[in-house]
């Protein structure tokens, strides 16, 4: 599980990416039940805030709300690990959010228990200003390269593009199929032998 | 892991941290601010825990500042500091925060002053303070150099001994450094010392 940069989002199996709103993603790590319940809590109140203040929420307060709320569960068993990934009038934001109440800001994260085979291939991979498909490439292999270490990840890598106009899915691969598009099997001696015998 | 440390020169104070966010192996980021302004003549360094750091320094800032709207003058840093320990203590026995806080300020009547605040409360007025790891090689390395009303020149080469020393002799060093000034023209940032940029910008 991991986020890339400033666009994009990879790695789901069962729904692991959480469409907060129309602008605004969250990612989903650690414990389901929690994930998905207090991100289901996080749209509510920016909707809430878009109500009362006839604005969209900034990526900033929407991750300061969920790390807030997270933290004053502390200490009480919660298992959060989360990135909020938006666009808002100050442009890309990214922030991780944990369990713990940790917030940070960066240009790229990675979360869970594949995430630092994910950090890997992701910081020699990443420049700043790539394009849309060599990040959304990157962000792939990331992810493949996590699952095939890691016996706790696994299953699909979706890869969602946040951009000023709101989130789009860019594709969504089964890694199993990724590991056979990555590294291909070539076709084996004897099975060539025995085709020319047969050709004869 | 987390380095903090600072001292008090002729007219101003200086603190330094590390920018490392790490949780258990991982490096998330190696530019994070630890150094929060507190008002615009203090500066707070905060090292511990990652929800209690940020939570409690900006509760305590925001309790700086309601004292300032609704008395129409600022704390003094003996009063802030004695604040920020009042709070630490009160929670101590039910709901401790884990923070280390050193606070660095200046007041036109008692100059620059340093106080070392630690995760029990314990509160000291000090002339150079660490915590962490790194404060088994600051603290001896200011003891030995450190002197009475500095020149802000002489506290950062004293500074800079420290981050070498920190660097080259702790396993898991942090790589970067962030060091602050507060003086009788506020507190703002003095420089960044990074061994190991991201691609990207600097401070995010």
């Amino acid at each position: 599980m991991f986020l890339i940069g400033f666009l994009y989002l990879a790695s789901q199996s069962v729904k692991k990416i959480i469409e907060i709103n129309p602008y605004m993603l969250g990612t989903m790590a650690g414990g389901a039940a929690d994930c998905q319940f207090w991100h289901r809590n996080l749209g509510i109140k920016c909707r809430l805030h878009e109500l009362a203040n006839k604005r969209r929420i900034s990526v900033s307060g929407a991750s300061k709300l969920l790390a807030n709320m997270l933290y004053s569960y502390r200490g009480m068993g919660l298992s959060v690990g989360t990135m909020i990934a938006g666009w808002d009038e100050t442009g890309p934001g990214l922030y991780y959010v944990d369990n713990e109440g940790g917030r940070l800001k960066g240009d790229r994260f990675s979360v869970g228990s594949g995430s630092p085979y994910a950090y890997g291939v992701l910081d020699s991979g990443y420049k700043f200003d790539m394009s849309v498909e060599e990040a959304s490439e990157l962000a792939r292999r990331s992810i493949y390269h996590a699952t095939f270490r890691d016996g706790a990840s696994g299953g699909v890598a979706s890869v969602y593009h946040v951009g000023p106009n709101g989130w789009t899915k860019l594709s969504g691969d089964d890694v199993g199929e990724l590991h056979y598009h990555y590294y291909p099997v070539p076709p084996a001696i004897a099975e060539q032998v025995m085709e020319e015998a047969a050709a004869e | 892991m987390e380095c903090v440390f600072g001292l008090v020169g002729k007219g101003f104070a200086i603190v330094a941290a590390d920018t490392s966010a790490v949780h258990s192996i991982l490096l998330h980021k190696n530019n994070e601010d630890k150094i929060m302004l507190l008002d615009s003549h203090k500066l707070v360094a905060a090292s511990g825990e990652p929800g209690d750091r940020v939570q409690f320094t900006e509760y305590v800032q925001k309790n700086v500042s309601l004292y300032k709207f609704r008395n129409g003058i600022p704390l003094t840093t003996a009063a802030a500091a004695n604040f920020t320990r009042g709070e630490l203590a009160t929670a101590l026995r039910k709901n401790p925060y884990s923070v280390n806080i050193l606070m660095a300020g200046y007041d036109e009547e008692s100059g620059a002053s340093l106080y070392y605040i630690d995760y029990i409360a314990t509160l000291h007025k000090v002339d150079k303070g660490a915590f962490g790891y790194g404060s088994y090689f600051s603290l001896s390395t200011m003891d030995r150099h450190y002197r009475e009303d500095m020149s802000v020149e002489e506290a950062i080469e004293l500074v800079d001994k420290c981050i070498l020393e920190i660097r080259s002799r702790l396993v898991v060093a942090p790589p970067n450094f962030v060091i602050k000034i507060v003086d009788k023209d506020g507190a703002r940032d003095y420089a960044w010392r990074q061994s190991v940029q991201d691609v990207t910008t600097a401070a995010v």
